[in-house]
């Protein structure tokens, strides 16, 4: 497969009259973007606005953050299976708004939506701060159910980002990233000697908010799937808002999975990687047993010398990722994991929930109840007042004068287990 | 700095220059003056602080003594007021290590003063003060007094000064087993990448991520006769009365809470979730799914059990410290024990 994702760099995004890049500059129409939206009956009202990194902006409670693209050559626009008709993914041209994103607010659903600080302290915290933001708030209408409400903004979400996303059709791109990677057989021909390597992306798969989908497809529905590195990159695998926003895989990160980008940096120089096992995280007890060996059996029948697992979430996840390395390291195949911890907002307590003594390599990526104080923004976009019921948050969290204080938790992105931020744990 | 900051010094009998083991009975003294290692130390703070004095101890007398010592030691320092003080170091003497350990964690914990103490990383010492008081990692004998006592000033100087101290192997000090949440100058997909290829390539790496090590919790004994038994409904599904009463965290809990269900059939409609970790809404429908107390008051009914618990206790379970569950844990735990309840039905999500 050979993908290409053409990076047209924005620099700000602002309203105007028709959707349009020019210079770096995003415009849309809010009108126009508004009526499509509002073409879900179950939406009742959608409010836009933009963030630009450092303006003192904070956004709360968001649920998903989704990169806004179009893609030009090759089959499948959008989100196939999810928001479009299905086709198959991973070869083709995309042009790429690199630079925005659409961040989705707006009445809560679960427990599981975060802050984004546009500025400060908060910044730091998240890499949604760097990003210009297009923000559509979705008040849905009256009555509906929670799973409907959660894939009704969802929708959104992903509508409003391929809407945008048309902006950049016919605009020249910055750079031009090209991914490409034939069948196992061929690349391994190309690279005998390079060590085999494997993804093993963890996605959640444990009801509202908690489920991720490729092509569509709820991940709680399927056994561990092999699927090309390019498929993911080009929108096969989209966020169902999961899990608490420290460690939620947004679909941006999805779009831009760091592990897969970074793994394909080496292919072909010092490794030969595979590809990208999707496994589910479930709740019960078989479940995990028939999950973690088969996503095991993947790897050895794939020939794996070594393999990244990541986790998406903590808790009972972490027994799925620390099988997962037992069974591979018995068979005689390498891992990395990457997680975050849940070691108390003093850092003194235990870091996962399962423990391995074969889990030799790990990368810490935060601690989700480490305790950061955000100031007063000058804006809020969404509700302020969320922070009491949000994981991270607590009644009180919110102090008089706008200041935040809360967990990681309920900072998108913070803890990303796939890596795609900079937080770490130190020993102290 | 106008003024010095002061340094108040513990040593025991040996380092106190007073005797070996045969001294080691005797009761504690103050002298104001640098006896032993405060001589060296105070060489090294001389610019900008000052040993004021040094208590000495026998190792023996302060850990069969401890009350009386302890209050000597305290009366001492409140009287002297110092801005810190020095314990040892201790190096690999155990019984000197406790009661340097000891001393230096009560005058952090009761008067709030700052302490510093040194030790090898093995004393017993270590694991009685190492969350309270930074310990300098020295070496296993008394040989290594010169390497310590410039790892321990400087760790002085900067706690006196309000400096954050670096990483434990930057300044030398034992690990207080604190994870604390910093930058890193590469994001995490790429040190995992390289950490593989380390790995794959049979070169040196380091985890992050250390796999903890858990306790085990030997089951009490079985119930003899449940017909007679109080059998208490505890959760940490986060199922609490509609409205959230006590502010119940909806994940990472800081807190339990305990609600009075004598007079219920069911939790039903009057509770819902607020946990923060699993589908809500099979739990909102019906509560007892996750907290079975309908279940319990039918087989209280049949005579299977001899009675509910009058209160229901709860709390999240996703994403909280081990630390929390412990407390927690304990907390419910004593009164279930002290109301005589005989066993409890605990259920997680």
């Amino acid at each position: 497969m050979k993908l290409e994702l053409r990076r047209i760099h924005i620099k700000d995004i602002q309203f105007g009259d028709k959707l349009a890049v020019e210079n770096g500059v995003l415009t849309v129409n809010k009108e126009d973007l508004i009526e499509k939206l509002k073409e879900d009956e179950r939406i009742k009202d959608i409010k836009v606005d933009i963030a630009r990194p450092g303006e003192k902006v904070r956004i709360i409670p968001v649920k998903d953050v989704i990169e806004p693209r179009v893609k030009i050559e090759g089959a499948g626009n959008g989100f196939p299976g999810a928001s479009t008709k299905i086709a198959q993914l991973g070869d083709g041209k995309v042009n790429v708004l690199y630079g925005a994103a659409v961040v989705t607010v707006g009445d809560i659903v679960g427990f599981q939506e975060g802050v984004v600080d546009m500025w400060g302290e908060g910044a730091k915290w998240t890499p949604f701060s760097k990003t210009y933001n297009l923000v559509v708030d979705i008040t849905p209408v009256e009555g509906l159910d929670p799973h409907t409400h959660e894939a009704t903004v969802r929708l959104a979400g992903l509508k409003a980002a391929e809407f945008i996303g048309e902006a950049g059709r016919k605009v020249e791109p910055d750079e031009v990233l090209t991914y490409e990677m034939e069948s196992n057989a061929l690349e391994t021909k190309k690279y005998p000697d390079l060590p085999k390597v494997l993804y093993v992306e963890m996605l959640i798969s444990q009801g509202l908010l908690h489920d991720g989908y490729i092509y569509g497809v709820n991940s709680q529905l399927i056994l561990p799937t092999l699927i090309h590195p390019n498929e993911e990159l080009d929108g096969a695998v989209i966020s169902g808002n999961c899990v608490a926003a420290c460690d939620k895989i947004t679909t941006y990160q999805h779009q831009n999975n760091s592990v897969i980008l970074d793994l394909y940096a080496q292919h072909g120089k010092t490794i030969n990687f595979l590809g990208v096992i999707l496994t589910p995280e479930l709740t019960t007890l078989e479940g995990k047993f028939r999950t973690c060996d088969y996503t095991a059996k993947l790897c050895k029948t794939l020939g794996a010398d070594g393999v990244i697992v990541s986790e998406e979430g903590y808790g009972n996840p972490d027994s799925d990722l620390v099988m997962i390395c037992k069974r591979l390291e018995n068979a005689g195949i390498k891992t990395a994991l990457i997680t975050d911890e849940c070691s108390g907002r003093d850092g003194m307590s235990q870091p996962l929930t399962d423990t391995a003594s074969e889990a030799v390599a790990v990368v810490s990526t935060g601690n989700v109840s480490h305790v950061v104080t955000l100031p007063p923004a000058d804006k809020v976009i969404g509700n302020a007042e969320s922070i009491a019921t949000l994981a991270g948050g607590w009644d009180g969290a919110l102090l008089e004068d706008g200041t935040l204080m809360c967990e990681l938790n309920a900072v998108i992105g913070a803890t990303s287990e796939i890596g795609y931020h900079n937080c770490t744990v130190k020993l102290y | 700095m106008a003024e010095k900051y002061k340094v108040l010094y513990y040593v025991n009998q040996f380092f106190g220059q007073i005797g070996g083991e045969d001294k080691a009975g005797i009761e504690p003294m103050y002298k104001e003056e640098t006896v032993g290692p405060a001589l060296g130390f105070n060489g090294l703070i001389s610019e900008e602080g000052e040993v004021i004095g040094t208590i000495i101890c026998g190792d023996n007398y302060f850990n069969e003594n401890k009350e009386e010592a302890m209050k000597f030691i305290l009366d001492i320092v409140k009287k002297t007021n110092p801005d810190i003080v020095v314990t040892g170091p201790a190096f690999n003497a155990g019984r000197y290590g406790m009661a340097c350990g000891e001393i230096a964690k009560a005058i952090v914990e009761q008067l709030n003063i700052p302490a510093v103490t040194g030790m090898y990383v093995e004393n017993p010492g270590v694991d009685v003060c190492k969350g309270q008081v930074i310990i300098a990692s020295t070496s296993d004998s008394a040989a290594g007094m010169r390497k310590a006592l410039p790892v321990m000033a400087n760790i002085v100087k900067k706690i006196v000064k309000g400096e954050e101290l670096g990483l434990p192997e930057e300044e030398g000090y034992i690990p207080q087993g604190k994870r604390l949440t910093v930058f890193s100058d590469k994001r995490g997909s790429q040190r995992a990448v390289e950490m593989l290829l380390a790995r794959l390539n049979d070169e040196p790496f380091e985890t992050e991520l250390p796999m903890p090590v858990f306790d085990k919790v030997n089951p009490a004994e079985a119930i003899k006769d449940l017909s007679k038994a109080t059998i208490a409904l505890v959760t940490s599904g986060g199922i609490v009365p509609k409205g959230n009463p006590d502010r119940i965290q909806s994940a990472s809990a800081q807190k339990w809470g305990k609600y009075d269900v004598s007079e219920k059939d069911a939790l039903g409609a009057d509770y819902c979730t607020i946990h923060g970790g699993y589908d809500p809404v099979y739990a909102n429908e019906l509560p007892d799914r996750v907290a079975p107390l309908d279940m319990l008051k039918q087989y209280e009914k049949d005579g299977v059990i001899g009675k509910v618990y009058e209160y229901f206790y709860t709390t999240t379970g996703t994403g909280t410290s081990v630390g929390n569950a412990m407390k927690f844990g304990k907390e419910i735990g004593k009164e279930l024990k002290e109301a005589g309840v005989d066993g409890v039905i605990l259920t997680s999500t």
